[in-house]
């Protein structure tokens, strides 16, 4: 417990004490992530309009800002109906499961070297295991609908998140090789001393394998075709109706920051500075100081280029996917665990000749 | 006290949710019941400070192997009615070797054997302790072979199941998008140069 909070606690009893302190991380976690997503639809509408030379949502307050509000407000309005010979309790507990699971993998993300709510060794495959969970929302959404659209999406999304969480957890597995360690912030550490020193060099393979496997996670576009529009309508959320259909949207977005958060954790060096020699220099020297800026400029980064490729690349055709998930990527995986594994016996400088 | 609770509230929800595995009358059902149990047992083993095998099970099993289950489960349609035919003509020999199984295996794991006696609560680990390193110290070092057989066993195993189930058949048309995505423009189009005619002239004089 940090020290003003163990004082502000401590007239409680110890357990009660733990307790509330758990609480005030969650909330001080959870409430700043949601303001991101809520404004994060408004950037992803507002970035892919002026890609399209269009102007996006500009009439809810200054420059289209208060435009989330207003969708929130309109969603929560909108009844919520249930189909006929849906399968009620599934159908209601699947949008909670897909938001759960998304916040709760936030839980072991440090967004500098004290600021992360729960600190255990086991960080990256807690992680792991909660975004492999993520998906029965989406199958269990797209059963309980009681709709052939639906199904046919949640068919596609299974196959689909199944293989590529396969190449995802082997860039894990290469990560976890390279830095000794599975608890994040340790991760963050083991990239100390520069932009050269990050992750992103040696295992730059990885590097793109993640990024690409994280988009067809999370089902963004190229990699959309569970919801796919133009052949099953909506996919697995068609039947899904007000604040149940906001809730998967939530979810959605969750994830996608959340992918962001775990690439620059593994490959950018989290919060460290890339030039952290220029931390010395006079009143300019806090911005090449290693901090939690450094963490949110590069999150952002990652997240604008969910935007730049959604605007870009027509959807992959299903096939196609799939080769790319089972064909290239797996075998590109399996030879860089070699590689990786050989470069830290010979313990090829300036990366792996530190232990 | 809270860690007992923990442990009555998990071990009840992973009992009931084991009955209801096979009383399920939808396999849908009876597959996400199976993930409750799996999920409620990864609890449990935290409890047991094996959080490395609590989350391996969550991530192999709940993630990967009940997500593949369920795919084929709502795929299928079954019709359940012959499904629960002769109930009640098979339960005396179901329930009989039920009861054979319970008392075997309360001959095996008794009190006797394994109360609180003879099996102490071994003493907590200090807050630093690494399940995970631990396990893999002795997988790579002490049971290294008996771990690289079993990874090999699989490995003949996958291959197997993929060599059984393959089957090529011959004259029927598929895609094949390697050589798809191979397909260069020279493949599909051919650039004629032509020479340009010259126009026939109108004259307006």
């Amino acid at each position: 417990m940090p020290e003003p909070l163990a004082t502000a606690l401590g007239w409680l009893p110890h357990e009660l004490g733990l307790l509330v302190e758990a609480l005030i991380k969650v909330v001080a976690l959870l409430v700043p992530l949601l303001v991101t997503v809520a404004w994060f639809t408004y950037a992803e509408r507002k970035v892919i309009g002026y890609m399209q030379v269009r102007l996006g949502p500009n009439r809810v307050g200054p420059k289209g800002l208060l435009q989330p509000i207003a969708d929130a407000m309109k969603l929560m309005f909108k009844e919520f109906i249930v189909p006929a010979g849906a399968n009620r309790f599934l159908f209601v507990v699947a949008p909670v499961i897909s938001l759960t699971t998304a916040l709760a993998a936030w839980a072991v993300v440090p967004f500098s070297d004290f600021l992360v709510v729960a600190d255990i060794n086991a960080g990256l495959l807690y992680v792991l295991a909660m975004t492999s969970l993520g998906v029965y929302g989406v199958i269990i959404a797209g059963w309980a609908s009681n709709s052939k659209y639906a199904l046919l999406g949640a068919m596609r999304c299974a196959a689909q998140i199944v293989a590529y969480e396969i190449a995802m957890g082997f860039a894990l597995v290469v990560v976890l090789m390279a830095a000794g360690s599975l608890n994040l912030r340790e991760i963050v550490l083991a990239q100390e001393g520069g932009w050269a020193q990050w992750f992103w060099l040696p295992l730059l393979p990885m590097f793109v394998v993640y990024v690409i496997s994280g988009i067809a996670e999370t089902n963004r576009a190229p990699f959309d075709v569970a919801e796919g529009e133009s052949e099953i309508v909506a996919g697995f959320h068609v039947e899904y109706s007000g604040m149940a259909f906001s809730v998967f949207f939530i979810a959605e977005y969750t994830n996608m920051v959340l992918i962001s958060a775990l690439t620059v954790i593994m490959f950018l060096g989290g919060w460290l500075s890339p030039f952290p020699g220029l931390a010395d220099l006079a009143f300019v020297g806090w911005i090449f100081a290693p901090g939690v800026h450094w963490f949110i400029g590069k999150l952002v980064f990652f997240m604008f280029l969910y935007l730049w490729l959604r605007a870009t690349f027509p959807r992959y055709r299903y096939d196609q996917i799939m080769r790319l998930g089972w064909k290239v990527f797996i075998p590109l995986t399996i030879i860089w665990i070699v590689v990786v594994g050989i470069a830290i016996m010979v313990g090829l400088p300036p990366w792996f000749d530190a232990a | 006290m809270f860690v007992q609770i923990v442990f009555y509230f998990l071990a009840a929800v992973l009992v009931g949710a084991a009955v209801m595995v096979i009383t399920a009358r939808n396999p849908v059902h009876a597959a996400l019941f199976l993930v409750l149990a799996f999920f409620t047992s990864a609890g449990i083993w935290l409890l047991l400070e094996a959080e490395f095998l609590a989350i391996v099970l969550v991530l192999v099993y709940v993630g990967a192997v009940m997500v593949l289950f369920l795919f084929v489960v709502m795929m299928l349609d079954i019709n359940l009615a012959p499904l629960r035919e002769g109930f009640i003509r098979y339960l005396p020999v179901g329930a009989a070797v039920a009861a054979i199984v319970v008392v075997e295996l309360a001959l095996v794991i008794g009190v006797s054997d394994f109360g609180l006696e003879s099996m102490p609560a071994p003493p907590a680990h200090p807050a630093d302790y690494s399940n995970t390193r631990e396990l893999g110290k002795l997988l790579y070092t002490v049971y290294v072979y008996p771990f690289e057989l079993a990874g090999a066993i699989l490995l003949v195993a996958i291959i197997a199941a993929i060599a059984l189930t393959m089957r090529r058949r011959t004259g029927v048309k598929t895609q094949n998008p390697s050589r798809q995505v191979e397909v260069r423009r020279e493949d599909r189009i051919r650039i004629v140069q032509m020479p340009a005619e010259p126009r026939e002239r109108v004259d307006r004089s």
